[in-house]
């Protein structure tokens, strides 16, 4: 499965995932309209600490704890994607409660959000991956079977 | 070719079914379950009362999910007796099911003490299950004044559903704060001023001496008139049917890690079940849902043929109102970190080198990071503490466990 994994020693820093995560899941084609002047909700985190910064978002566990504890059946496991149906979802905080990533958090409706890779909004494929200026972030396939490394541009995105 | 039977139909038991179905696709499963319906969020009958979800929202898993695995689903049916030596699950309209391997994931019923006159008060609910909020639900009406008997988890999400449904909500309880199962007493005023906030009213350690139609005296002397009466005392696991069988039971049916009975071929699993929690080092009765999949999935593999073991659970939970969100993990021993404002507190229980547990209420951001700290028993000594007690973030890891959690192949 492509994954996105992340490289501490490349990422700058600059939170641009936070900005095109949150624009990529907005349902808006105008970043300007989409973003500025709002608070933002993105599916990433720039973890910052002592001379480090790296984003994390949801890892798409083999056995995920979110799924296994919401207490609304929200959270589902299909073809390797992890998802939440935001419409069941009551905000409850659960899956907060059990992420050991701390890779979900309320969107602006209150339901839980997480990254679901871009596979069902505009962008096609994860737009942090897609727009990290560092390549600090990438959307690639590790499993032993499949090494190589994906990176084919969407021109769809941006 | 096994012949699996699992009685109950909740969270526990789909967990159950999923586990054995990782293992065995074909053997038939039969499940018994009391309730006339498919599987619901258990937790979610007071979200309903609040309009905050539906009846089909509510399913837990899609209408077709016991076809496709392969399930025939007994509704309304209720197991009467386990035969161990002999195999069978007894029904209540006699019919005889045989079994290879059995989960009993009954459950627990709520616990209602011998209040005086109790017997004269016509509307009075529980609120366990769906059926008894729909009850509850009819019962309602604007000028109500409900008392709910019991401030913790279930009757304080009670009150919170139908909050805005009647004219007023007292709650009483015998303990002297709100939530006293996970919270102390400074969190519990945190709570408790919040909800008062929202409309609540509470009688705390007073209980009720006793009923008289409408009305409710209590110990303190003070009454309560109330037209609608819910009781919300507690809880007790369903344990009848394996301790009738034979089996090992204290509070709950008593269980190892693999979630075996000490009956040969029966399980055990969900809030009827006596498992091990890592958090006290002994088995406890660990009444919330995650724990319920979990368990039942680790039955269901078990069943199965298959190797499981649930080694690392520990109390936890998750629970807010009006937008106040209290997380609470493991249990509250050691050193305590803490960080306090008007509304919220953050307290980290630390002992051994390890993060023993917490209390978040109001700042609970990426909380789970410390219950995976908790679980796994990180060293504190490998961690840079002073970085990940002011904020949950995988930053206070180290590199190493950085590459591990985010580098590695998923
Ligand atoms: C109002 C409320 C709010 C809650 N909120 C939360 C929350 O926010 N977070 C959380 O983690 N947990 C919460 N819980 C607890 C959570 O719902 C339970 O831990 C979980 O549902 C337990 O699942 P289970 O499958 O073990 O048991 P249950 O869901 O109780 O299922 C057991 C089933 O077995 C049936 N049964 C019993 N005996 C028999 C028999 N002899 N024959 C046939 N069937 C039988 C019962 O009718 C029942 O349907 C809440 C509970 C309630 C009531």
């Amino acid at each position: 499965m492509k994954r996105v994994y992340v490289n501490e020693e490349w990422c700058l820093g600059c939170h641009l995932c936070e900005f095109n995560c949150a624009f990529a899941n907005s349902g808006l084609s105008d970043m300007v309209l989409a973003l500025k002047g709002k608070p933002i909700y993105p599916r990433i985190h720039v973890e910052e600490g002592d001379k480090i910064a790296y984003a994390v978002s949801c890892r798409h566990c083999e056995d995920p704890m979110c799924v296994k504890s919401c207490i609304a059946g929200a959270i589902t496991k299909e073809d390797g994607v992890v998802r939440i149906d935001s419409n069941k979802c009551v905000g409850c905080y659960t899956c907060i409660l059990v992420c050991p990533y701390g890779a979900l958090a309320p969107g602006e409706s209150g339901a839980m959000q997480k990254c679901e890779l871009c596979l069902q909004n505009s962008c096609g494929e994860p737009a942090c991956a897609k727009g990290c200026p560092n390549n600090a972030i990438v959307y690639e396939d590790r499993s032993p079977k499949n090494t190589v490394i994906d990176d084919a541009a969407n021109p769809a995105c941006f | 070719m096994e012949q699996y039977v699992i009685i109950g139909n909740g969270v526990a038991t789909v967990g159950c079914i999923e586990g054995i179905r990782s293992v065995d696709k074909e053997s038939p499963i039969t499940v018994v379950s009391g309730e006339n319906h498919k599987v619901y969020g258990r937790p979610l009958i007071s979200y309903y009362l609040e309009g905050k979800t539906d009846l089909e929202k509510m399913k837990y898993r899609p209408d077709d999910f016991y076809d496709k695995n392969g399930v025939t689903l007994l509704l309304g049916k209720k197991a009467t007796a386990v035969d161990a030596k002999a195999g069978t699950v007894t029904l209540d309209d006699g019919a005889k099911l045989p079994y290879t391997k059995l989960c009993v994931a009954t459950g627990s019923s709520p616990f209602v003490p011998p209040f005086e006159n109790l017997e004269s008060v016509k509307d009075k609910y529980s609120f366990m299950t769906l059926d008894d909020s729909l009850a509850l639900e009819k019962a309602l009406f604007p000028e109500a004044k409900v008392l709910i008997v019991g401030a913790g988890l279930i009757g304080l999400k009670c009150a919170e559903g139908i909050l805005d449904r009647v004219a007023s909500v007292t709650i009483c309880d015998l303990a002297d704060r709100v939530l006293s199962s996970i919270l102390d007493t400074e969190c519990a005023a945190l709570m408790q001023r919040h909800l008062e906030k929202n409309g609540m009213t509470f009688l705390l350690g007073d209980s009720v001496a006793r009923f008289e139609t409408n009305k409710a005296f209590m110990k303190s002397g003070k009454e309560v008139d109330f037209d609608v009466l819910v009781l919300a005392v507690g809880v007790r696991a369903n344990i009848g049917l394996v301790r009738d069988a034979g089996g090992e039971t204290d509070r709950g049916i008593v269980v190892d890690e693999d979630m075996s009975t000490t009956l040969p071929g029966i399980y055990a699993a969900g809030d009827c079940a006596q498992g091990p929690d890592l958090s006290i080092g002994a088995k406890r009765v660990l009444a919330i849902l995650p724990n319920a999949y979990m368990q039942g999935h680790t039955a269901g593999v078990n069943m199965a043929g298959g190797e499981a073991t649930l080694k690392n659970a520990i109390p936890m939970n998750s629970i807010g109102f009006f937008g106040l969100h209290a997380m609470t993990a493991g249990s509250y021993e050691g050193d305590l970190y803490e960080e306090k404002t008007e509304d919220s507190i953050k307290r980290l229980f630390t002992k051994d080198d390890v993060l023993k547990g917490y209390i978040l209420i109001g700042r609970n951001e990426r909380a789970g990071i410390y219950t995976s700290m908790i679980r796994e028993k990180t060293p504190i000594s490998s961690v840079n503490f002073d970085v990940l007690r002011k904020a949950a973030t995988t930053a206070g890891f180290s590199k190493q466990t950085r590459k591990d959690k985010f580098s590695v192949p998923v």
